[in-house]
């Protein structure tokens, strides 16, 4: 970073951009999943049978939108260079609170009011021992995977609850009218918009890229540091009990061991999306275009009767491989950076 | 400047070579899985084998049984399942073998309830769908291929206790937790059979060694020096019988003292061999694999659907009754002596 800092006035009077337009959206990592995504869904179409069923499109939806939902307040957390490891957990957790709270005869709008308080507590507490107490994330948010599943568990033993009122279930399985949709995607768009418009296109959001470039600049630019990691922890909660509900109301099973690891599809997601573990890199889209990627891979390769171990190799291979292609992608940049540098003293008049 | 434009070419080949490594990772994969779809269709019957999870050696013995049946009849047989038996993990693949139109879905269930939706969606597709060793709600599937009844279990238990003991002497019950409905159930059972047919053989202790191995091998031990003229020890849980036959085969009991109970192949293999344990009992999952692909020919073929009272042929197995709430019961459970068990691998 200070090398580009350093050479930059030197080497170029006012260029706000090193690179054309068409070579700005084009070569990002962003574009690189959306270009597989596109690529696997034409193959699959061609070559898998019973791929181009509309249900596809609905089991796909309904499989991978509790991954979709969490990935958004995960994405802008690991961009401050945070992580979350609670989420599967806090899930867990929610899906017990609905099914006591329904079994208890409480009417189904309170009881996912306090499922998604029950979220926003889980959420505060990582937030405050993250923020207020100072610990690291990955070690407060290893604790409270243990703690909040401990207590899901705890909760409901072994047994499942699985008396939900019939429109509820519905309302999460059915489709939007006409279409294979099914109606969990209008909140996902929802909240997907409302996640890219505070991370790209507000203060708030620049902070975000801030504070995982370098917290101390953010700090001393104004940035409320503890602040804003504090709202994304919150909102992680709340996100996570919200996708608790539904997948408790989707499968018409509260559970303290639903979605056991589902953190770690999350996480993986949205490293394929583009977004860098080490912080201040990452899109939304890209995230978004990662989770589908890996779903549709997923259930091409089911439909193609390929083992379930199988899959996890090739799910991992590319995983790896998005990662060692964005490092090659950062070594060209830095050899490139480092020429011009040497170019930059003999040209200079 | 051209030294400038040949570096961004390079940046941007590197950039291409890149991507086109991850397109050609995924494309290839679909392209290759594809290839695999296109064996199944055309009338044909297909039977898809969904165990809890893959490379599990008990679901491996039952799919291998499942295959052999269905090589028999001359259908074509899948096995699919997730890496971890999850609550929710075998629902992708219930949904796939809807989509593809799969005649008959085999299955071991994971949850009772958290599958049942995409069951339901499977069989209004078309797809049969017969459970075995562990069941979800009645109304989700067609038939449940049940591997052995209480009755049974608490039964051969007892007869092997006595054959082994020639019909009198003091035994003891080395269960699993206190509050097991099954154990329960099955030791209530085996005092029943005791006393009804065996009036020689007294049952003096029920100990409980929580399915913990160490609990279980102390317990053992407490038995033994508590009661000097032991004859046998029936434990009807895997874990009880192996620590139980651990502490014997090492002790002087060893040989004077019978054992018997409920047991898996692989865990008490070396207890028979080394002459700790005679024989021990529980159901051939090969067998309930096999039953379970006939069952699911039968309802496919609409030679039953279900109702108590339907009969069908299941191959080498000979004919069998759809008893009350859909159930199969496979028949008594199965007897594992020195002779047979080099036979099994689970």
């Amino acid at each position: 970073m200070t090398d580009t800092i350093a050479a930059a006035p030197a080497a170029r009077s006012y260029q706000p951009h090193q690179r054309p337009l068409w070579q700005r959206i084009l070569l990002t990592r962003e574009s690189a999943v959306i270009a597989a995504l596109l690529i696997v869904i034409a193959v699959s179409l061609a070559t898998v049978r019973n791929f181009d069923s509309p249900l596809t499109v609905t089991y796909l939806v309904l499989d991978i939108a509790p991954i979709l939902l969490i990935a958004l307040p995960m994405a802008l957390i690991i961009v401050t260079e945070e992580i979350d490891l609670s989420v599967a957990s806090i899930v867990g957790l929610a899906s017990v609170t609905l099914g006591l709270a329904v079994q208890a005869g409480v009417p189904m709008p309170a009881a996912i009011l306090l499922t998604l308080t029950v979220g926003l507590v889980a959420g505060a507490l990582n937030g405050f021992l993250i923020t207020v107490v100072g610990l690291p994330s990955l070690a407060v948010t290893i604790g409270t995977l243990a703690l909040f599943r401990g207590i899901a568990v705890g909760l409901l033993g072994t047994t499942a609850i699985t008396d939900f009122p019939e429109f509820w279930t519905d309302l999460a399985r059915d489709r939007i009218e006409g279409t294979p949709i099914p109606l969990i995607a209008i909140p996902i768009v929802l909240l997907f918009v409302i996640f890219s418009l505070v991370l790209h296109f507000t203060p708030f959001g620049r902070g975000i890229y801030a504070i995982g470039l370098n917290k101390e600049a953010a700090h001393f630019s104004g940035v409320h540091v503890g602040r804003t990691k504090f709202t994304l922890f919150v909102l992680s909660g709340v996100v996570s009990a919200f996708a608790g509900i539904f997948f408790t109301l989707n499968y018409g099973s509260a559970r303290g061991d639903n979605a056991t690891g589902l953190e770690l599809s999350v996480i993986a997601a949205v490293l394929l999306g583009g977004v860098s573990i080490f912080g201040g890199r990452g899109a939304l889209h890209g995230v978004f275009a990662g989770v589908l990627l890996i779903g549709v891979l997923g259930s091409a390769l089911r439909l193609s009767n390929v083992s379930s171990d199988i899959i996890n190799v090739i799910t991992g291979v590319l995983l790896v491989l998005s990662v060692v292609g964005s490092s090659l992608l950062a070594l060209a940049r830095r050899a490139r950076i480092g020429a011009r540098k040497k170019d930059a003293t003999p040209t200079a008049p | 400047m051209f030294q400038q434009f040949q570096r961004r070419g390079r940046l941007a080949a590197i950039a291409a070579v890149t991507v086109t490594v991850a397109l050609a990772a995924t494309g290839c994969s679909s392209a290759g899985g594809g290839g695999e779809g296109g064996g199944e269709g055309g009338g044909d019957t297909t039977i898809t084998f969904l165990p809890k999870n893959l490379g599990n050696p008990y679901f491996d013995t039952s799919n291998a049984g499942g295959q052999e049946a269905v090589e028999e009849f001359g259908g074509t047989f899948a096995e699919v399942g997730p890496t971890e038996a999850t609550p929710t993990s075998q629902v992708s693949f219930i949904q796939t073998a809807a989509q593809q139109g799969t005649s008959a879905l085999v299955i071991s269930a994971n949850d009772p309830t958290a599958i049942g939706d995409a069951l339901q969606e499977a069989r209004d597709a078309g797809t049969k769908v017969v459970t075995f060793d562990s069941d979800t709600d009645p109304e989700f599937r067609d038939i449940f291929i049940n591997q052995a009844s209480a009755e049974g279990i608490a039964k051969v238990q007892v007869d092997l206790i006595a054959e082994q003991i020639g019909d009198q002497g003091q035994v003891a019950i080395l269960s699993a937790s206190a509050n097991a409905t099954n154990q329960n159930a099955w030791i209530e059972l085996m005092q029943e059979e005791l006393e009804a047919n065996h009036p020689n053989i007294e049952l003096v202790d029920v100990v409980y060694g929580d399915d913990d191995d160490q609990t279980s091998f102390d317990r053992t031990a407490a038995l033994l020096q508590t009661y000097p003229d032991l004859a046998g020890i029936i434990s009807p849980t895997t874990v009880g019988i192996a620590a139980a036959a651990r502490y014997l085969s090492t002790s002087e009991f060893k040989g004077q003292v019978a054992l018997t109970g409920l047991g898996t192949p692989n865990q008490m293999r070396e207890y028979v061999e080394d002459g700790t344990v005679t024989a021990f009992a529980l159901w051939n999952p090969a067998d309930l694999g096999y039953l379970a692909a006939y069952a699911a020919k039968a309802l496919v073929d609409g030679d039953i659907t279900g109702e108590e009272g339907d009969t069908f042929e299941a191959g080498k197995l000979g004919e069998y009754e759809v008893g009350a709430d859909g159930v199969v019961l496979l028949g008594d459970p199965f007897e594992f002596n020195a002779d047979n068990i080099g036979d099994f691998d689970f």
